[in-house]
Parts: structure tokens; sequence; C-alpha cells
């Protein structure tokens, strides 16, 4: 049973029963755990045809067996549930240590069920369980009710999962915020605890996990750990500049999306990269559970310290919208993490007004804040105030660009797939990467399937990112591969130097299974089957494969992507061959019953 | 002929971010590693231009080189 605690906790806020059971370890060895296994439970326990905002619908924290071990960066839980900002499948992935110490408080995930009456928070101290009032804390920014929910628990070292306001008004773009400064942000997951009037789940755990095989994993470890140190990405630039060292790359290739992706190429990204963020605000670097990588960033501005901006939040508040002002993303980005919302969709939806704004759709009167200019300073502040706080203007920009730009009869508008908000690389100018965008399970998201990886650093090798050759298998093993990471707990940053037998070895030896990479490869696909058929089953037909007509219809105007659209009409069809579904895009009978989930 | 050197990260420690630099007619991309002693090992990604290019590849006048060390992110 090593790797897994073998208990899963259930919590009815409804009738207020808390339940431990045993976790059917064939079960989750099957699914690997995590983002899987807990796939795999909602999938069984909901209907996923459900108003993602009623009590019926359930919200999962679910660890992978490699969570809290020793493996490296291996400090990852995930947040799966029914989306209410895309209807599909949400697992929004975290770091920080809030997963590890659940581990080892001995618990694999917590499935929460029904709605609370009143404001309550669920506090675990190892095997002590309670559901707790919190209406002292309703109402409160994530980083003031994280010290008082440790100071309440009378344990410094608890860890604390919580929403902010935005969560608690149901903001579509809601995150479920860990240890202050990290994120579970995509998707709207915050949200569905704010329905279940659940502010926080404050965990100490004083277990131990050991592995199974602790002779073979110590060679293991010592073999990953060793690529990890050696590897240019994970032990020089990461560390050196976190995630925004892209800005510069991206721009320079002319794919970074600027003013809502109407431009590929933002003139002043200098000022607004990550070795300008490393010359004027880094305070230090920070690393999640057991990571030696330490991507993260403590930055500092108007005395406020805190964590990011990361690359992706960068771009959303920056080049998105048109802003070159390092100091007004921080503070951006500060508001996001104190009310809870998430960087990107937040940012884009932002961008996204900005152009209904300056195309005359969104008139001067019908705002109670700022201009919404592309380049202000003051707007990507200001109205990620507001949309946290649900106030005015605010709130319909709350419910992200979709919806927003829908109630105007432009959705086009909305730089989305499945409604969530696409991320910091344009698809004209990356092929494979576009097909990863309109296929992935959650919607508009890069770390589904990053593709970015062989397409354009080369790792691990270098592909060309105008070719469809060969792209549609890539993007599958990519999406395969990343399943995996995903439900084994571990950061998808590790895939920088590590491979899939790589995987399969640290799962073989903490676990003390003898699978091989073939058999974790194919766990990977059985997961993202199982994604797809809870997509189906909620509504989301395979035409939401695709991307805004932007892409598919605009070349790219000026610079190095100059000319290109997205042909995602030549990929699809690949893709879904690749995959084994019909030409709709529906997986076959015989297909999920070769990966045992028909 | 002048051609455009943009450098990112850590390789512009000691150096620039942004300089004009004179070359001979046809020469390649290495001329310019060689002349700011940039080791191969240390170069990640080589554009000309916002397109791959590999250090044999002959330079026009006014192209845009960048050159990154080997990084990442998301």
């Amino acid at each position: 049973m090593a790797g897994y605690c073998g208990k899963i906790l259930r919590v009815d806020l409804g009738t207020g029963e808390i339940n431990k059971e045993d976790l059917d370890i064939a079960l989750a060895r099957k699914f690997v755990g995590g983002r899987g296994l807990a796939t795999y439970l909602l999938s069984q326990e909901i209907d996923p045809g459900i108003d993602p905002l009623e009590p019926s619908n359930k919200i999962i924290f679910a660890t992978g067996p490699l969570t809290g071990s020793r493996a490296p960066a291996s400090g990852r839980h995930m947040v799966v549930t029914k989306s209410p900002l895309s209807g599909t499948v949400a697992s929004s992935n975290s770091g920080g240590f809030w997963g590890a110490e659940l581990k080892r408080a001995g618990f694999d995930l917590i499935i929460v069920e029904g709605k609370s009456d009143g404001p309550c928070y669920i506090s675990i101290k190892d095997d002590t369980v309670e559901i707790r009032d919190a209406v002292k804390f309703w109402g409160k920014l994530v980083s003031e009710v994280t010290d008082l929910l440790v100071e309440e628990a009378g344990e410094p070292k608890a860890r604390v999962l919580v929403i902010g306001p935005a969560g608690e008004k149901l903001s579509m773009l809601a995150s479920v915020m860990n240890d202050k400064y990290r994120a579970a942000g995509r998707s709207g997951v915050g949200a569905v605890m704010g329905s279940k009037n659940l502010k926080a789940i404050v965990v100490r755990g004083t277990g131990k996990l050991e592995p199974a095989k602790p002779e073979v994993a110590k060679e293991v470890l010592k073999k990953v750990r060793k690529k990890i140190k050696e590897n240019d990405v994970t032990a020089k630039g990461l560390p050196t500049y976190g995630t925004s060292v892209l800005v510069n790359v991206i721009n320079e290739l002319g794919m970074y999306p600027t003013n809502n992706f109407q431009k590929s190429y933002f003139e002043t990204a200098d000022k607004v990269s990550g070795e300008a963020l490393a010359e004027k605000f880094l305070v230090k670097n920070v690393a999640c559970y057991g990571c030696p990588i330490a991507c993260g960033r403590h930055s500092k501005v108007d005395g406020v310290e805190g964590e990011g901006p990361e690359y992706e939040t960068l771009w959303a508040y920056s080049a998105d919208c048109g802003v070159d002002d390092m100091a007004a993303v921080i503070r951006a980005n500060n508001w996001c993490n104190e009310y809870g919302l998430d960087t990107i969709s937040a940012g884009a939806t932002i961008a996204c007004a900005m152009e209904l704004y300056e195309k005359g759709i969104i008139k001067p009167d019908e705002i109670d804040g700022p201009p919404l200019k592309f380049g202000s300073s003051e707007a990507i502040v200001e109205w990620s105030r507001k949309m946290g706080a649900a106030e005015g203007f605010g709130a319909k920009l709350a419910l992200g660009s979709y919806r927003l730009a829908d109630e105007y009869g432009v959705p086009e508008l909305s730089m989305s797939v499945k409604k969530l908000e696409l991320p910091a690389y344009d698809p004209r100018g990356v092929q494979g990467h576009g097909l990863q965008y309109a296929t992935s399970n959650r919607g508009g998201c890069h770390v589904r399937g990053y593709m970015i990886s062989p397409e354009i650093l080369g790792l691990p090798q270098q592909l060309d990112r105008f070719s469809l050759e060969g792209k549609a298998i890539w993007v599958k093993t990519f999406q395969d591969l990343t399943a995996v990471i995903d439900s084994l707990g571990l950061c998808l940053f590790t895939s920088f130097a590590l491979g899939a037998e790589d995987y399969t070895d640290l799962f073989n030896a903490i676990v003390g299974e003898d699978w091989t990479a073939e058999m974790l490869l194919e766990a990977g696909d059985r997961i993202w089957n199982l994604e797809r058929m809870f997509n189906l089953k909620a509504g989301i037909r395979p035409e939401a494969d695709s991307l805004p007509k932007r892409f598919l219809e605009e070349p790219i105007a000026e610079g190095p992507s100059k000319g290109h659209v997205h042909r995602l009409g030549e990929l699809l069809p690949q893709y879904y061959e690749e995959r084994g579904w019909s030409e709709k895009g529906i997986p076959s009978e015989t297909r999920l019953a070769q990966l045992g989930i028909a | 002929m002048l051609v455009e050197v943009r450098l990112f990260a850590t390789l512009r420690n000691g150096r620039f971010k942004k300089r004009e630099i004179e070359l001979s007619e046809g020469s390649a991309l290495d001329v310019v590693l060689e002349r700011l002693k940039i080791a191969r090992e240390e170069v990640g990604i080589l554009l000309v231009n916002g397109r791959d290019a590999s250090e044999k590849g002959k330079l026009a006048p006014n192209d845009v080189v960048s050159i990154f060390p080997s990084l990442g992110g998301g």
C-alpha cells in the first residue's frame, strides 16, 4: 500500500456527516491517483449534466501516490469537480505544501459534497476531522484569513487551502488558493467551494510516508535528482528567472499575444520580462514542497511582498492588456491572489473588455471604473479588484470573457476554448500547441500537453513550429504523459528533465509496482478518455474542439510569424485517428473497452 | 554589413541587451557567437528574424539575431 495512504475522507456539508473510507488500491492504481482517480470517482458519483453550482456537484481534493514523497517536486494536489466556467470536468493543479500535509494526515483525497447552511471550514489534525463555523472568516482576503486560520488551529505548521471573496461570490474565475500564494487557478473551482459555503480546509499531519522499495527508491531518486541538477532548464533557467524568462522568447518568435490577440508582438515586452522582474522587483526565489528547482518568485511593490507574477500572469496583464508597467502587473497579481482569482482568465477577460470598449461595443457610461483602454495601468489594477469584489461592472467581468462577449453579441471576441481563456502563446505561430488548445479536456489551457517544449524549446527534440507533420501523435503523447504526471502528484516542470521511463521508475519504487513506461502511458490515455467521456455526457460536443475564428481566419499581420493562421481543420482528423476515436471525435466502445473504462 | 544582436537572460551578464554589430559580408552565425565569446553549449535558442537558425547559417545585412540560453517555463 505504499505511495497511497489508503483512506478517502468524505465530508457531507449538508448533513454534517464525516466518513473515512478505505481506498480501493487496485482502482487507485488503475487511474494512478490525483487527477485520474478523482475524475473516475467524480464520473461515478455525479451526473455530468448537473448545474456545477448546485449542491449535487462534488469537489474532490486529490493527491497522487508520489505527493509528499521524497520524489522531487512532489508537492502537487488537484482540485477536481465540474467546472462552472466551462461545464467540462475541471482538474485544477496546485503546488505548495498543502497536498503533502494532507498525505501526512493520512488521506489520499477528500470528497466534499452537499451544501452547508452557513459559512464553514474543515479542520483536519491527523485522524481528527471537524466541520467548523467560518462566519467570522467569510469575506476576508486570502493572506489575512490564512494567518487567522493557522492561529485558530493552534498549530503553526498547519497548512491552509482557502477561497477568497471571488469564490464566495461565485465568480466563474475563482481559484482555490493554498499556502497563501499557490493557486489551483483554472476553471472556476473556487466558485464550487463558494457554492457549498466552504471557506477553507486546514490540515496538519504528522505521519510518515515510506516508499515500498527503499533501496530501489534511493537509487532512482539519486538518478532523477541528478538529471534535474544537470538540466539547463531546471538547474539554470527556471531557478534564475522563473517562468517569466519565456516572455522575450515567445515575443521574439512573434507569437506573444498582444491586445487581446489582435497582435502577436509586443514592442516593449522587455520592460515586463523575467529579466526586468529579476533586476528590479525580485526579493527571493521560493520553492514548493521537495522542489530542487525553486521557480517561484517573491516580488515586492509598494512595500507589499507577494508571490509571482508567473509568465502567464505577466503576459495576461502586460501584453494582452497592452501594459508595459511591471509595478501595475504586480499590483493586479496581488489582487488576484488576495481575492482568489485565476490570473490568466482575469487578465484575459480585462483584455477582452478592452477590445469591446475600444470598438465601441461597451459604452463608457456603462462602466463604473477607469476607461478600459489598452495600455492603462490603472485599468488592470482597479478592474482586478472590482472583479474580485464583484463590484459594479466588475461583477460582469467576474463571469469571464466568453459570457461577457456573448452578452454583447460578439462571442468570437472572447479568446477562449470551451469558455476557458487561452494562455500566452498565439496558436497561429505554433501548430501543435494550437491543436492541444482545441482538444484539451478543460478548454483553453497550456498545461494539458505542453507542446511549447518540443516546438519552441527543443525539448526533448526540436520540431518545426509551423509544420503539421507528426504533430497529432506528439500532442496525444504529451497529453497522456501529462495526465500521468498530474495523477502521480508531481510538478509538470520535472518533465523538462525527466521522461516516461523516469516516472515509471519513481512510480514502481515508491508504490511497489513493476510497470513498464507503456503501461504508465496507457494509464494516461485511460485518464484522457475518461475525461472526454465526462465532457460528452455533460453535453460538451466535439464541435467545441475548436479555436476562436480569429486564429482560423485572420493571418498574423506582422512580425516573425506573419502570414500564418492555425490549420486546425487539417490536424483535428489526424488527432481523432491517433486517439482511436470516430471521425466525429467520439471514443469507440472498442477503444474504451481496451482501456478498461467501457 | 550590420546585423542587430539581441541577448537575453544570463547571456546579458557582462555583455549587453541589444547592439548593432559590423560583420564581413556572408558571415555565418558562429562568427557572432565567437565575437561575443558565447560558447555553443551556453546557447539554447538561436533565432534569425524570429525563425530558428543554425550556427552555420549565413547572415544577411540588417538581420536580427536573438540568442537565448536553454530555458523553459509556462
